[in-house]
């Protein structure tokens, strides 16, 4: 079934070299561009066959495009992932031992904390602890900021949490580093950090947020899946996509039909 | 394959070739630790490996050149083989063949070798830059805007312009090289050093001057991936002129292909 590469594969490889990672309606749309520049058929439902064919040709290359769920709205997203290193080494080329360092407590502080959170003024405690060399306040601090506009991390009123591209990418080395600590979500079984809990003690099943919207969708007397017992959390709504995303899908109608 | 063949001949002028030889020459010694290996030998190396140990081995020098193409450095072969190769050095021509496939097939990038003699090499994008890119965020982008704005007058002045020249232009533009830029940091390190190390530029000594003196020239990186007509037509839109009436400059940017990205767009 694997196709050969062309110009256009090529083209979407270079640009998620360069992005890291991209959400499903910003893949697209850079599917139809990189078919439009090299004058290819795109055929909109089949992105997912385009990237298959990329991931077989960089597959001896240990590298692959990974589809994963952001947990905060629920969308796909697209990310470029290094297999060969599932450690933290695959950043780096782009931070110090000591910054490393202190991104891997902060990944010990969100995987043992309750909430999947840890707050800047934990993280800024931590910094103190380091064994390679201290890190002051102010270049923490620049480290953390650093650390989001590289979308590995993401920040909400002074707390952090693993972003997508983090997950999407380190999810092997997640599940081995932290084996005893991590839990999956029941609906999707991907790794859960953002989530809901089911209170029954004998149970403690973790859902995501958007899973749980999904789930519980129209149902009026919620109940877990696994035990059975009553859902006693507020049911977020299922997060609608948005209007530019509309807006791009009637214009790739257009132009795939005319 | 034409695009290879017209790509060595333009590869190098002897002239840039000499220049930097001085560059390299202090660091060259790690390289004579290593020769190339013959056909026999290779062959011989092979024998002794699992297809699976060179596929490996070939997966990380190009990831390698990967990593150091996103910060535009140069790869040294000596570094190559001390840091990735190690015990595959008797095996090198065959893993580049397979590097130099990969890159191609799969990245759309080309390996090339900017100077022969200490075997340094750059990754070159084979597919020409599209208009109207989605996502293009990408943080060099104001650095990329900076150097070409320095490219230009150094082709403008015919290839070479003393370092007084551009930190006047520069000033005129409110990007002054002796204080701190908020987007490009320490503003003369960035072009004497950073350009200089990805080899956009070029930044010499002029000889037998007091005070020291020097003057920046095109690097190699720029020769093969700049596109001097586009330079030109920049110019012109930005003085209203056609691009024709700078006869000299006009000459130059359409004598020489150099652009690698000109011979892959006719093989679509």
């Amino acid at each position: 079934m694997s196709q050969q590469m062309g110009d256009s594969h090529r083209r979407f490889l270079q640009n998620m070299m360069a992005n890291g990672i991209v959400d499903e309606q910003d893949a697209k749309t850079l599917y139809q561009h990189c078919c439009q520049t090299h004058n290819t058929q795109c055929i909109l439902d089949k992105l997912d066959d385009f990237i298959g064919t990329i991931n077989s040709k960089l597959q001896p290359m240990f590298m692959q495009i990974r589809k994963g769920m952001s947990e905060d709205s629920g969308h796909q997203y697209y990310a470029l992932v290094n297999m060969a290193e599932t450690d933290v080494t695959r950043m780096s080329s782009d931070y110090t031992d000591t910054e490393l360092e202190l991104f891997r407590k902060t990944m010990d502080l969100i995987v043992s904390s309750e909430n999947g959170k840890a707050s800047s003024t934990d993280i800024l405690n931590t910094a103190d602890t380091l064994s390679t060399k201290k890190l002051k306040k102010s270049e923490t601090e620049h480290l953390l900021n650093r650390l989001v506009h590289d979308k590995w991390l993401n920040e909400k009123r002074g707390e952090y949490t693993l972003s997508t591209r983090c997950i999407i990418e380190m999810e092997p080395y997640i599940r081995t580093m932290y084996q005893d600590q991590v839990k999956v979500c029941h609906i999707c079984h991907n790794i859960a950090f953002q989530c809901q809990i089911c209170e029954n003690p004998t149970c403690g099943i973790k859902i995501h947020h958007p899973c749980v919207a999904r789930y519980f969708k129209g149902r009026t007397e919620p109940q877990c899946p696994a035990c059975d017992d009553f859902w006693p959390h507020e049911i977020p709504e299922p997060q609608r996509k948005g209007k530019k995303t509309e807006l791009i899908y009637m214009y790739l109608h257009v132009w795939v039909h005319s | 394959m034409t695009q290879r063949k017209r790509l060595s001949n333009t590869q190098i002028s002897s002239q840039s070739r000499r220049r930097s030889e001085v560059a390299v020459a202090e660091e060259e010694d790690g390289d004579l630790t290593f020769t190339q290996p013959s056909t026999s030998q290779v062959q011989r190396g092979l024998e002794r490996l699992t297809s699976a140990q060179v596929d490996q081995k070939t997966a990380e020098v190009v990831q390698y050149f990967l990593v150091k193409d996103q910060k535009k450095i140069p790869v040294r072969r000596a570094d190559l083989v001390k840091h990735v190769l190690k015990d595959y050095r008797n095996v090198y021509p065959e893993i580049m063949k397979r590097v130099t496939q990969s890159l191609d097939q799969v990245f759309g990038l080309k390996l090339v070798e900017i100077d022969t003699k200490n075997h340094i090499y750059i990754l070159i994008n084979k597919l020409e830059p599209a208009e109207g890119a989605p996502l293009d965020n990408s943080p060099t982008n104001p650095k990329m805007g900076l150097l070409f704005v320095i490219l230009s007058v150094i082709f403008m002045k015919r290839g070479a312009v003393k370092e007084n020249v551009i930190w006047h232009t520069l000033k005129k533009l409110r990007v002054d090289p002796g204080e701190k830029h908020e987007e490009f940091g320490d503003v003369k390190k960035l072009i004497t050093d950073e350009f200089v190390r990805q080899r956009y530029l070029e930044y010499v000594r002029i000889p037998h001057t007091d005070p020291i003196e020097h003057e920046f020239r095109w690097g190699q990186r720029a020769d093969l991936e700049v596109s001097k007509a586009k330079i030109l037509e920049f110019m012109g839109e930005l003085h209203n002129q056609e691009p024709q009436s700078w006869t000299q400059q006009y000459r130059d940017a359409h004598s020489t292909p150099n652009s690698t990205q000109a011979s892959t767009s006719s093989q679509r």
